[in-house]
């Protein structure tokens, strides 16, 4: 009994330090990309006080039920993959609830807040959440098939679908990492990693400023609270997933602190670098070369 | 533009020709034979493009007067068909069926002027006054600023100059 | 003109059920705006810091303003770094800027979204136009005084005020919810019956309840 108590009590303290991590990371990463366009732009700690705000708003409205527990459902999917990573390898504080399939779980978790969105916005009656919410589904669907064919090549590389097995396969060299060992899935899953971070090639399912920004148009005050707590979370989660999956994992929090932000500098400079995909055209982009990556990495475990 | 005007004037009564510059003139003609007139110049002279359509309210003669500015393409000069309606009842026959944007003048002027063009498709629909009670406010006989001053709540203080007096005493204080 | 678009009517669903549609039922809520209490002492200051660093603009070109307000998100003037940021849905904005003269038929698009921006929320209101007309005082489309019509937390004037204007403005409002007086939203709901008439005298073609979020 003692044991499940400290678990849970520890995978609070990592979801803490986590949230934390992610709101300045996402503050800081805008920052930088002010300052690519030569703006001071926000402080770093803007996040956290808009956080506040919107938690501070005096009055809400409710669309129905279904409204209310999309955000939640959002929550959830960010937590939930979260709480099923090693966060720090080795470590018994920071190595959550993995275990033995805990890779296919949290491939199905990072779809579960999507589908969350889908029933709360449509019941908020906006038509531009209804068409966020399909045009993210779409894309999110033509993303996911690089990212499985790849986390599949690892799993039958590995001949495991545990999280933990496949950090410990990856530990002594750098030349030991996945991303050494099984390029062509390494490559496959970044290029899905793109998408998943939503930045700019394929973010016009929350397109900012121009259009109504998608699925949390009609979303507001604590509601949108959540979300933001989640667009801190689920990024940094997705971060933790993709460095224990390709790159070795990481010891002790500088490690990951590191390894994370190069990780996310690779969406921010795609996404800085190169104009928007409408969907369509990120749909088909999608079932192009990173398909065929993906199959090619399948292949190559299997039979080299 | 010379020619045009010579062969415009064997089909047509044209009532008077003014050549403003080399490139634009203005003839006026009369209400029944204008929209025939037009029809010609679209289609014999090539006068394809319609500038625009407005209206200006001439109160002490008691008529509108409508101007059709047409643009030739290639040879690059304008040519405005100026139509006089009277005021009490101004209805113009309409030419949505010639050019499909002239509708939306057509419109903005039943709203401003109150000036009616039966058979054009939504001419009752509000154009950009949503519920007008009063009389077309480009009219002339409608005073602005009595209406500004009734309705919108202004707020008192406000100096208002004529600017010609004004500045005279301004610059000039001992002429 | 009619207004089928709000009147009640019965609509044959594809199954072939009748179904009752009443828009202004159902596609608004007309529950009359409520004064919030706010919270007392150190955790209402806290919270109004927290309000006047995080300004999210309604973005929402009212007038000829709007111009005035790109510039601030280009290099020169960069809002961003005093936590000012555009939001494009009235739900999630709390500074609603209308930027320049209102038409009546903007007016009555503005007292819209004014409505469905949360509790609390302040207006800026940018240029002559919105102080006495400006220069349309005697146009017969568009409004003298804003403050008429909804609370007016700042008045920049200026025809039109330079984009270092409209920072040192929002500069002004981050002072005035910072010493709680930005309660635009309860003034708002305790005259409601006011500026509901004073909307009312200008808006003939009032094709909405009377209030909607």
């Amino acid at each position: 009994m003692g044991t499940i108590v400290t678990k849970i009590l520890y995978a609070l303290l990592t979801l803490f330090i986590v949230t934390n991590y992610g709101l300045i990371l996402s503050g800081v990463v805008r920052k930088i990309g002010a300052r690519v366009g030569r703006r001071h732009g926000i402080r770093f700690y803007q996040p956290y006080i808009d956080l506040i705000k919107n938690y501070t708003f005096r009055t809400r409205i409710t669309h129905g039920i279904m409204y209310y527990i999309g955000p939640v459902f959002r929550l959830t999917g960010g937590i939930g993959l979260l709480l099923f990573l090693p966060v720090i390898y080795g470590s018994p504080v920071f190595d959550n609830f993995s275990f033995a399939g805990d890779l296919t779980f949290v491939l199905y978790f990072q779809f579960f807040g999507v589908l969350g969105m889908a029933l709360g916005a449509g019941e908020s009656g906006h038509p531009y959440s209804a068409l966020g919410v399909s045009r993210g589904l779409a894309q999110t669907t033509a993303m996911e098939l690089p990212l499985t064919l790849g986390v599949l090549a690892l799993a039958v590389q590995y001949h495991t679908l545990n999280i933990h097995e496949i950090v410990a396969a990856q530990q002594g060299s750098i030349l030991h990492w996945t991303l050494f060992t099984n390029p062509l899935a390494a490559i496959a899953m970044m290029l899905s990693f793109l998408a998943m971070m939503g930045r700019s090639p394929f973010d016009v399912v929350i397109a900012p400023q121009e259009i109504p920004i998608g699925p949390p148009t009609e979303y507001h005050s604590a509601l949108l609270g959540v979300l933001q707590l989640n667009r801190a979370i689920f990024p940094a989660a997705k971060l933790i997933l993709f460095m224990n999956l390709l790159f070795g994992g990481a010891t002790n929090w500088g490690e990951l602190v590191i390894k994370t932000f190069f990780i996310y500098m690779w969406s921010v400079f795609v996404g800085i670098a190169y104009p928007r995909f409408r969907v369509d055209q990120s749909v088909r982009w999608y079932l192009g070369i990173p398909l065929l990556i993906g199959v090619a990495a399948i292949l190559v475990v299997k039979y080299f | 533009m010379q020619t045009i005007i010579e062969n415009l004037q064997k089909h047509f009564q044209v009532v008077s020709y003014h050549q403003q510059r080399e490139n634009l003139g203005f003839l006026i003609a009369s209400k029944e034979v204008a929209v025939g007139l037009i029809t010609h110049l679209r289609d014999y002279e090539g006068f394809a493009h319609l500038v625009l359509l407005t209206a200006v309210d001439w109160i002490e003669d008691e008529h509108f007067q409508l101007t059709y500015l047409l643009h030739h393409p290639e040879k690059k000069v304008d040519l405005g068909v100026r139509v006089m309606i009277s005021r009490e009842n101004p209805e113009m026959y309409s030419i949505h069926h010639l050019w499909e944007q002239a509708r939306t003048y057509q419109r903005e002027l039943r709203e401003m002027f109150g000036i009616n063009f039966p058979g054009s498709p939504d001419v009752d629909k509000p154009f950009i006054l949503e519920g007008w009670e009063e009389i077309p406010p480009y009219r002339r006989d409608f005073d602005t600023k009595e209406y500004s001053e009734k309705t919108y709540f202004p707020r008192p203080g406000r100096e208002t100059h004529d600017p010609a007096e004004y500045m005279k005493k301004k610059l000039y204080p001992n002429e | 003109m009619g207004k089928e678009y709000i009147e009640k009517r019965t609509v044959i669903s594809p199954e072939g059920n009748p179904i009752e549609v009443d828009p202004l039922k159902d596609y608004f809520c007309d529950a009359r705006p409520k004064s919030c209490k706010s919270a007392s002492g150190i955790i209402e200051k806290f919270a109004n810091w927290a309000r006047s660093e995080s300004l999210w603009v309604l973005g929402f070109g009212t007038g000829c303003g709007a111009i005035e307000m790109r510039p601030l998100m280009t290099p020169r003037f960069d809002a961003y770094r005093f936590g000012i940021q555009w939001r494009p849905t009235p739900r999630q904005a709390s500074v609603f800027v209308i930027s320049g003269y209102l038409s009546v038929k903007t007016l009555k698009r503005v007292v819209r979204s004014y409505e469905q921006m949360q509790n609390p929320k302040f207006v800026v209101a940018l240029g002559s136009c919105t102080i006495n007309g400006g220069m349309y005082w005697d146009s017969y489309n568009t409004i003298n005084r804003l403050d008429h019509y909804m609370p007016v937390d700042v008045y920049i004037a200026g025809c039109m005020p330079r984009p270092e204007a409209l920072l040192a403005g929002f500069d002004k409002l981050k002072h005035i919810i910072r010493e709680g007086r930005g309660e635009g939203a309860n003034k708002y709901a305790e005259n409601f019956e006011w500026y509901k008439g004073n909307q009312k005298k200008i808006i003939k073609d009032w094709d909405m309840p009377d209030y909607n979020w």
